[in-house]
């Protein structure tokens, strides 16, 4: 049997003395999109920090590939999981091009520099988030759209198993986010690497994740399929608003009351 | 992107011939040919006297210095992540002030007064780094704080030993403040600190890079923060405690050299480090030239030849720039 490329058991974590879960299980696979719902403030962040590793959890266990967090070397760890932060930082001037190539750290050796690869590697990176011709262009004069589909650029070319994604399609209009996702199903379709990912707009995690984690607060979760789990009542009570659920076809659609 | 390559290759162009005209210009004025014989020559005449023992160690003393300078501004400002940082904002050079000006104070000269500065230097940054870390975390602003502040209570001390001061050692004790590099007598120490010191910072440079997005990135990128911002602020110390014992607190090298570098399109570490001592070097060994032989016999401080001219031709490159800052 194939090790999940992330398992948590028994996860207990929780931020300023508010838990967000309690006896967490669940194993994320390869192939699989899990996506993480919940209000403002229920820990999502806090979750997806903790298990990047980022931060110290309460209690639990997480393995990646089957080996402890706290067993892995930073640069491996780097390798296994990679994390799409919600907030960008870039004080001083570096171009497109160098900041996706930072993604590239854990594979280059302390005194090396990038090789050929490497750049076609990053290069490819900004061709599949539609930002070729933009490498010399300076990080900070890009617009929110375009930082953001940079920095998914950089977790690309970093190459991890696991993507981790705190709200992806942010700052992103209608087209770039279907085609952000897009190409998050097809890589994780291409095999060997699964994504976890927060989101707030409920008919992309109904259209590309086959799994779901809920946050109520409180400690109180629920996983598993979103078959099962993208319910209207789940919703409604996740976000403490009415929601309803309508069909098109083939799509299901998701619209506050 | 060739042009990093061509800003390298031009300031190790210039080098040399910054550092020759240092050596060909003074109260006594040597051609090109002169100051190569006077170089080369093995036994001592007036001209080689003056090359080697006067002009020489004052210039590689210059270069070293502003070379160090530069170098700890540009780890200061990556350190901090803050574009205004410069070396003596931790107070680096507020230490080596008060130690020196107590040991003028107290009569000492020569080496005793270099051992004080350097003293001075290092118990600097081991109060700030002792009191930033006071609860274990180390953010940059903290540190930052914690800098500014040990910076200001420095000044403050040096005010109070300005004030209370016998006339006779004021006028020494301003040109140390001010800079001064009329005593440099063994160039070594500054040299290797320097080589040692930009090697080691060479090697972290693809680190700092990464550094430069923000702490949880390089940690999600499989960087070690902690270890990589001690090594950085001792280095950046170590460089401008070496700096300020040469020369005191020369000012405005450490904070514009790096920027001037950025505007010239060079951005990544690998480059920056190594084009920052240069240009740093080069301007420094300029300023000195000027300061004293404009006015000559009388010595201008340093500090101001750097500011008079780093000022307007920062501000010009500023103005005709088109890169975001």
């Amino acid at each position: 049997m194939m090790n999940a490329l992330l398992d948590v058991r028994s996860l207990q974590t929780s931020i300023a003395g508010r838990v967000i879960c309690s006896n967490l299980d669940f194993s994320v696979k390869q192939g699989e999109c899990w996506g993480v719902l919940g209000i403002n403030g229920s820990g999502k962040t806090t979750l997806l920090h903790t298990l990047a590793g980022l931060r110290d959890r309460d209690a639990g266990e997480i393995r990646y590939r089957g080996t402890a967090l706290e067993t892995l070397k930073p640069l491996a760890l780097a390798r296994q999981r990679g994390i799409l932060f919600q907030d960008k930082s870039d004080t001083f001037p570096a171009t497109v091009l160098e900041t996706v190539l930072t993604g590239r750290h854990p594979y280059i050796k302390s005194w090396h520099w990038e090789t050929a690869g490497d750049i076609a590697i990053a290069r490819n990176a900004l061709q599949q988030v539609d930002l070729m011709g933009m490498e010399n262009r300076y990080i900070n004069t890009l617009s929110g759209g375009e930082r953001q589909r940079a920095a998914v650029a950089t977790l690309i070319a970093q190459q991890p198993s696991v993507y981790l994604l705190d709200e992806p399609t942010n700052h992103l209009d209608i087209r770039h986010q279907v085609k952000l996702m897009q190409l998050f199903d097809g890589l994780k379709n291409r095999g060997n690497t699964a994504l976890v990912m927060i989101l707030h707009d409920l008919n992309l995690a109904a259209r590309f994740c086959d799994h779901v984690l809920m946050l109520f607060g409180e400690g109180k979760t629920l996983r598993g399929t979103t078959l099962e789990l993208l319910t209207a009542a789940n919703l409604e009570e996740l976000y403490g608003y009415p929601i309803h659920k309508l069909h098109d076809n083939t799509r299901t659609i998701f619209i506050p009351a | 992107m060739y042009r990093k390559n061509y800003v390298l290759i031009g300031l190790l162009t210039l080098t040399p011939l910054v550092i020759l005209a240092a050596l060909m210009v003074g109260s006594v004025s040597l051609s090109a040919r002169d100051v190569f014989d006077a170089l080369l020559s093995g036994h001592a005449t007036p001209s080689s006297q003056i090359v080697q023992d006067l002009r020489l160690p004052r210039a590689l003393g210059a270069f070293s210095c502003g070379a160090l300078l530069a170098l700890a501004g540009v780890l200061m400002q990556v350190l901090l992540r803050n574009p205004l940082a410069d070396p003596y904002v931790l107070g680096i050079s507020g230490g080596a002030a008060v130690a020196t000006l107590v040991a003028m104070l107290a009569g000492a000269n020569g080496w005793l007064l270099t051992g004080s500065a350097f003293t001075g230097s290092l118990l600097s940054m081991f109060i700030v780094f002792g009191l930033a870390q006071a609860r274990g975390n180390w953010s940059p602003t903290r540190l930052l704080l914690t800098g500014v502040v040990v910076a200001a209570g420095w000044g403050a001390l040096v005010s109070f030993i300005l004030a209370i001061a016998p006339t006779k050692n004021l006028r020494s004790m301003l040109f140390w403040l001010m800079g001064d590099l009329g005593f440099v007598n063994t160039v070594w120490p500054g040299i290797s600190v320097l080589i040692l010191g930009l090697i080691a910072a060479l090697l972290a440079s693809r680190r700092l890079n990464i550094l430069l997005h923000g702490p949880l990135q390089a940690n999600a990128l499989g960087v070690d923060v902690g270890k990589l911002q001690l090594m950085i602020y001792v280095l950046a110390s170590l460089m401008t405690a070496t700096a300020v014992t040469i020369a005191g607190s020369i000012g405005f090298v450490g904070l514009i050299v790096p920027h001037l570098l950025r505007l010239l399109g060079i951005s990544d570490h690998r480059w920056l480090l190594p084009g920052s001592a240069l240009l740093g070097g080069c301007l420094l060994v300029i300023a000195d030239t000027f300061a004293r032989s404009v006015m000559a016999p009388q010595q201008l401080p340093v500090g101001v030849i750097t500011a008079i001219i780093g000022v307007p031709l920062f501000l010009f490159m500023l103005h005709r720039s088109n890169k975001p800052l």
